[in-house]
């Protein structure tokens, strides 16, 4: 494995990765609050955030020294322990899948064998914390909104795996980086019916607008965190911003050839720029797709997914197989 | 069958056709205005309190103090006060007073005027802290425009 660990003890390698994925969460969710806010904007002809520094660059350290100075807000009937036990529930997994996505050569915590696995397994926490904060909150728009989440996530984990499983077949290893070293070709050529399904799936498991009806504003003023206020609530979106960042970097990985790209010098490092070059491509798809279509009803989403992804990925699936077994 | 395809190929298509439309708006030019640092100008047809015209010939208004405007006033908003002066022909106008707190912007004024000596004013910023900031002198008004 040729990871930092040939040069440092392991416990030093655990920091750097732990201070590492932590800079990645928080810079992550700063970035991606201004480009949402900036790119929403402009897809509508308005400036955007213009007035707290140079374009409104520091808006998002204003709103978040804002949300930490805001007072947590408990319901009087809420269970107490759950309503605040679920931001943790959501926030906290949030770091382990950064540990085993390659950036670079060189730049990667763990190559785990089922790096793919760990990221899905982790990552699906996130229903969890949804269902719980939905629960807790003892209200009905918060427990309709973890109802939807819950029914939408499941639904789509299932088209998400399938689809991936057809690259997995392809590579052998389910390793992430094994992935990576195999694409001679970009695996978005090989695999354009995965690579759509990958994509539709990942704004549904984000739980983002069109598929946003977990926290559908028109209907259920903000969905299963509704009663959240303060750091409570700004951990739910981070969250939601790092979860959008991890499936965009299985995007990458899968789809995009990861690092590769133009040669740099130092490129086991330097890699990092494709990757993340890459990554926030999709994250500005994502942006993107959120500020052109409506919210789609709840049937919708559902035919969508188990009359149309379900199959053609399976179909998909079948097909990789046996051009994989001739 | 064929209604399954056609109808997962129309809806591609159209979720295609809205993501071209989105991404022609985000490299269209910003269509709004920082308002206090940035303004528009006003269209003329904009219809602010009454104010006396400044006649370019004469350099004064050309109020004849008739009074056609006060008792026409359905809100009784317009105050205003003339007196004879020596070698001028008619009455001078003295005091001319607008209580915009009352006006209803009908615009009596401005028609009835025989003179036009009255229009609307462009001005849209008029918010005050007191009541009193509202009874505008129109006569000192004119005098000080340029």
């Amino acid at each position: 494995m040729q990871t930092l660990n040939s040069y440092a003890p392991e416990i030093i390698r655990i920091v750097i990765a732990v201070a590492g994925a932590a800079v990645v969460v928080f810079g992550n969710a700063l970035i991606m609050g201004y480009m949402e806010r900036k790119l929403a904007g402009h897809f509508q002809r308005r400036t955007g955030p213009m007035e707290v520094g140079y374009h409104g660059i520091l808006q998002l350290i204003i709103d978040g020294i804002k949300l930490m100075s805001k007072q947590l807000v408990i319901p009087a009937k809420a269970d107490k322990p759950l309503f605040m036990l679920a931001p943790i529930i959501s926030f906290a997994p949030v770091f382990l899948p950064l540990l085993v996505i390659p950036f670079s050569d060189r730049i990667q915590a763990f190559d785990l064998d089922v790096g793919l696995l760990f990221v899905l397994a982790v990552a699906s926490i996130n229903v969890l914390a949804v269902l719980v904060g939905g629960w807790a909150s003892n209200n009905k728009y918060s427990m309709f909104g973890a109802f939807r989440a819950v029914a939408q996530n499941v639904a789509y984990e299932i088209p998400m795996l399938i689809s991936l499983l057809a690259i997995v077949f392809m590579t052998n290893t389910f390793s992430l980086r094994g992935i990576v070293e195999a694409q001679n070709v970009w695996f978005i050529v090989l695999q354009p019916v995965a690579f759509l399904i990958y994509l539709v799936c990942m704004v549904a498991e984000t739980n983002r607008a069109p598929f946003d009806l977990a926290e559908a504003e028109s209907e259920l003023t903000a969905g299963f965190h509704t009663e959240y206020s303060g750091m409570s609530f700004s951990l739910f979106m981070m969250a939601e911003y790092t979860n959008m960042f991890i499936v965009s970097c299985i995007a990458t990985v899968f789809f995009l050839g990861g690092t590769s790209g133009i040669p740099l010098p130092y490129f086991e490092y330097t890699g990092i720029i494709w990757f993340l070059l890459k990554v926030y491509f999709f994250m500005f798809f994502l942006v993107w797709i959120r500020w052109t279509y409506p919210r789609t009803r709840f049937d919708q989403l559902m035919n969508l997914c188990w009359k149309y992804l379900l199959p053609i990925s399976l179909v998909n699936l079948l097909i990789t197989v046996v051009v994989v077994k001739l | 069958m064929k209604a399954y395809f056609s109808e997962l190929f129309t809806g591609a298509w159209s979720l295609i056709v809205g993501l071209r439309v989105t991404l022609k708006a985000l490299f269209s030019p910003v269509v709004t205005v920082q308002y206090p640092r940035q303004k528009i100008d006003v269209t003329p047809n904009y219809r602010g309190h009454i104010d006396l015209i400044k006649d370019p010939e004469t350099g004064t208004h050309r109020c004849i103090t008739c009074g056609m405007c006060m008792r026409d006033c359905p809100s009784d908003c317009i105050y205003l006060e003339g007196e004879k002066q020596e070698g001028v022909k008619g009455k001078v106008l003295t005091l001319y007073t607008l209580d915009y707190t009352k006006c209803s912007h009908c615009g009596a004024c401005v028609e009835v005027c025989p003179t036009q000596a009255l229009d609307y004013c462009d001005d849209y910023e008029v918010a005050g802290f007191a009541r009193k900031d509202f009874h505008y002198d129109l006569l000192k008004r004119v005098e000080e425009r340029v």
